[in-house]
């Protein structure tokens, strides 16, 4: 058996059991995947997806969670300003009080987009389970999506692009984001960065449906102290923190 | 006015040629540039992630703002019934169109997806203020058209009147349409103010005014034909009011933003520290574009010349695509705040502003656009009557000349 | 939303287009001693497995652009991931046994008759004309399938390097808040 099939079943065992709810950590309850839904089903506006990042357990050097949705996507370049960031590390420091941060930034899954609104040919769009999206079909590569973003969450892609995820298409002139991961969701798994994140140990990603109570996530936002970036614009953002 | 008498211009010496081959190198320029840059992708132009539109933007839209500036002259005859104009009304409205084919081919051909423009047409997003420029644009060169048709056929003269009101309400909505392009990008803190589509308007009416002073100049300067001082007095101190007319906006605009303690940022970015955008504004912005040639306009000397005349038409030029420059590309190059009260730092360049610079590409696609602006407006002149054979003194307002 | 606009005119041409060279095409090899008065060279399709496509065969000639145009709106607006109508599904099949591709050559099954038919492909700026499989896809994240990790500076290395020069290049340039 080749190295890579060795850790891949490693991985399965790990996979199966975060999505099985097992805990890895103490207090760390890995329960908050999604049900698989069969092939043939739509994505229903029952469920809002959304993610709940607590800054207190994300560390200033550690981007696991950047890798992962790189090489989930097969985004191979982020080496300069023209290349795609799905998903950022973002450092921050209190002007007040010097204290520092750490979180990553992705495409918030907004419940009113402004990409969405501002889109010329509506290849912007919302699926029903709350995962903001770019019809690459239909996009004509304006930028105005991007213009209107406030989380600088979207990029361009400048250039040539082949070898693609099979799952994952994207190409030159279009624009593009975080999907949340949305096939990976469709098939009950975790989104990259929220599996590497676990994986890792640190379980500062919580992923979940905000809309029913009972789950992990909404039960946290209800009770705990969470926010959203620039809450100010009254955009709804799917993905909350926490810490900050 | 019954002598007026509209001539197609010659068009058949060497230097008519000249233009027009020149015009055609430039436009095959531009169109190279494109097809490099579909080729290519966008990574040989000087956007990228953060400053995502760029110098195409800056002439794409200073040419279609100019474009419904430039129907102001018919509509200052038509509409408002001031009989000087009225001559002047469908070369007016020619250069409006050539202009806003000119700014949308730019437009278009700086799309990721050029090849799928059509898109644009079979799926439309009616929340998009992009979308609905879409449909503003179409509409004003349909309502222009048959503006200029009642100005140019005698049966449909009965009609002049009303189409040339619905041209400018049309340029109007327009222009508000262009500026909400900007102004709906909340986000954005350079272009979150109510004042910007009603600013635009102001620019659009300077920058049209003053293509069209240069346009008419060249155009009777070189086929000869006498162009008289009473109009382009007139045209002189109307430029003056409208350039003193945006440059008032631009102060309420600019002072109002910084009385927003949110967007005080952004203000000292363009009006302070921000390197080549403050510089631009100051600079090119307020005294290239907009002091310098009030100066001139209401010099009691320097206005008596017509090559000074030109000249601040040329100066309202650069300072409009200065003014363009410092709110599209500076408006991006100041980076977003995501949290306030926090110091960001990412491989993203969150907390820190932004750099452009723009490549030759980029550069010759502008100019491709103001050059298929210009053939259209030259070959037109030449397949179509729309310039009065003189506008001297007497053929423009006899009794006016007489007085004199 | 129209879902599709007047490109399908365009489709539409082109698929009448294919059904005649299919047409042309299968008369020529019923008697492959003559040769057919054409210009352009017919092209030998590669990637054709077994005969059993999700369609009758001249029904795809015509028609296989609706189905997939029909099928990614369901993918990507309502997340239906049904395998039949899948491009992925096609490739599969389709992709020659050469290159593992549907693209590359004229003997390319996509690209020797777009290429014959005169019609702009527009699916393979964005997906992989190759035939990965899917099952390698469903793995952990952090595992390319057939890719050997790297021995260069890790992402994380190279994003954080990238984040101190930005700021460092932009406090040079003195545009920092
Ligand atoms: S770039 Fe694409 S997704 Fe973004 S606004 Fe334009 S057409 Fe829509």
């Amino acid at each position: 058996m080749s190295d890579t099939d060795k850790s891949r079943r490693k991985f399965i065992g790990t996979s199966a059991a975060a999505v099985a709810g097992l805990s890895i950590a103490p207090g760390v309850s890995l329960l908050q995947t999604a049900q698989a839904r069969p092939a043939d089903q739509a994505a229903s506006s029952k469920n809002r997806w959304g993610l709940l990042i607590d800054s207190n357990k994300c560390s200033s050097g550690c981007d696991k969670c950047v890798t992962a949705c790189f090489t989930a996507n097969w985004v191979k370049e982020a080496h300069g300003p023209t290349d795609s960031q799905w998903i950022r590390k973002v450092d921050l420091k209190s002007l007040s009080n010097g204290k520092s941060h750490s979180l990553p930034v992705m495409c918030q899954h907004c419940e009113n987009p402004p990409c969405v609104d501002v889109c010329p040919t509506g290849a912007s769009f919302k699926r029903a389970d709350g995962i903001v999206l770019v019809d690459r079909h239909i996009c004509i590569g304006c930028r105005y999506c991007m213009m209107a973003c406030p989380y600088k969450a979207r990029s361009f892609v400048h250039h040539p692009l082949t070898d693609q995820n099979p799952e994952v298409p994207r190409g030159q002139g279009t624009v593009e984001a975080c999907t949340l991961c949305d096939y990976r969701i469709d098939r009950g798994e975790l989104p990259a960065c929220v599996d590497a994140c676990n994986q890792e140990g640190n379980g500062a990603m919580l992923f979940g449906d905000l809309n029913d109570p009972s789950s992990e996530i909404a039960k946290r936002v209800a009770t705990e102290n969470t926010t959203q970036i620039r809450a100010d614009l009254q955009l709804n953002p799917g993905v909350r923190y926490e810490g900050v | 006015m019954k002598s007026l008498v509209y001539r197609e211009i010659p068009g058949r010496s060497a230097g008519f040629y000249a233009l027009l081959g020149g015009l055609g190198l430039f436009i095959l320029a531009g169109l190279t540039a494109a097809y490099m840059m579909d080729k290519y992708g966008h990574i040989i132009t000087g956007m990228n992630d953060q400053v995502v539109w760029g110098l195409p933007h800056v002439f794409a839209v200073f040419l279609i703002v100019a474009a419904s500036g430039a129907l102001n002259v018919a509509s200052v005859g038509t509409v408002f019934s001031k009989t000087i104009y009225q001559p002047l009304g469908r070369l007016s409205a020619l250069l409006a169109m050539a202009l806003l084919a000119g700014g949308l081919t730019v437009l278009m051909l700086d799309l990721g997806r050029p090849d799928r423009v059509i898109i644009a047409m079979t799926h439309y997003n009616f929340r998009s203020v992009f979308a609905w420029n879409v449909f503003l644009y179409s509409g004003f060169f349909a309502f222009t058209a048959i503006y200029l048709w009642t100005m140019m056929e005698r049966r449909m003269g009965a009609y002049k009147k009303s189409a040339g009101v619905v041209a400018f309400v049309w340029r109007l909505i327009l222009t508000t349409g262009t500026g909400s392009i900007f102004g709906f990008l909340v986000a954005r803190e350079l272009y979150d103010s109510a004042l910007l589509a009603p600013m635009f308007i102001a620019f659009s009416f300077s920058y049209g005014l003053a293509i069209f002073v240069l346009v008419l100049m060249a155009a009777y300067g070189w086929t000869g034909r006498p162009l008289g001082d009473l109009i382009l007095q007139r045209l002189r101190k109307l430029l003056g009011v409208l350039v003193a007319a945006s440059l008032y906006f631009v102060i309420v605009y600019h002072l109002t933003n910084t009385y927003f303690a949110a967007h005080r940022g952004v203000e000292a970015f363009i009006l302070l520290h921000g390197g080549i955008y403050t510089a631009l504004f100051w600079v090119g912005q307020v005294f290239v574009g907009s002091l310098l040639p009030l100066a001139i306009i209401f010099h009691p000397r320097l206005s008596k010349s017509r090559s000074m005349i030109a000249f601040a038409s040329i100066l309202v030029i650069a300072g409009g695509l200065a003014q363009m420059y410092v709110t599209i590309i500076g408006g991006q190059a100041y980076h977003l705040v995501l949290f306030p009260g926090y110091q960001e730092a990412s491989s993203f360049f969150d907390g820190v502003n932004h750099h452009y610079t723009p490549s030759v590409a980029e550069f010759f696609l502008g100019l491709g656009g103001v050059a298929i602006t210009c053939a259209i407006t030259v070959v037109g002149m030449k397949v179509l009557r729309f310039l009065p054979e003189s506008l001297d003194d007497q053929a423009v307002d006899p009794h006016a000349a007489a007085k004199s | 939303m129209i879902k599709v606009g007047s490109h399908r005119k365009i489709w539409g041409v082109a698929a009448l287009a294919v059904a005649l060279m299919f047409g042309i095409l299968s008369s020529a090899s019923a008697d492959s001693g003559k040769t057919q008065a054409s210009r352009v060279p017919k092209p030998h399709l590669v990637g054709e497995k077994g005969n059993k496509c999700v369609r009758p065969v001249s029904y795809m000639r015509r028609h296989h652009m609706e189905l997939l145009m029909h099928h990614r709106d369901e993918v990507l607006h309502k997340g239906i991931r049904t395998k039949q109508y899948n491009i992925t599904n096609c490739i599969e099949c389709h992709a020659s046994p050469k290159n593992n591709s549907v693209l590359g050559s004229n003997q390319n099954f996509c690209q020797g008759c777009h290429k014959y038919v005169g019609v702009k492909l527009d699916c393979f700026e964005c997906h992989n004309p190759k035939n990965v499989k899917v099952k390698d896809i469903a793995f952990h994240p952090l595992i390319v399938p057939g890719k050997k990790p790297d021995a260069k500076p890790s992402l994380a290395d190279t994003m954080r390097k990238k984040m101190t020069d930005a700021r460092a290049h932009q406090e040079k340039s003195g545009v920092v808040k």
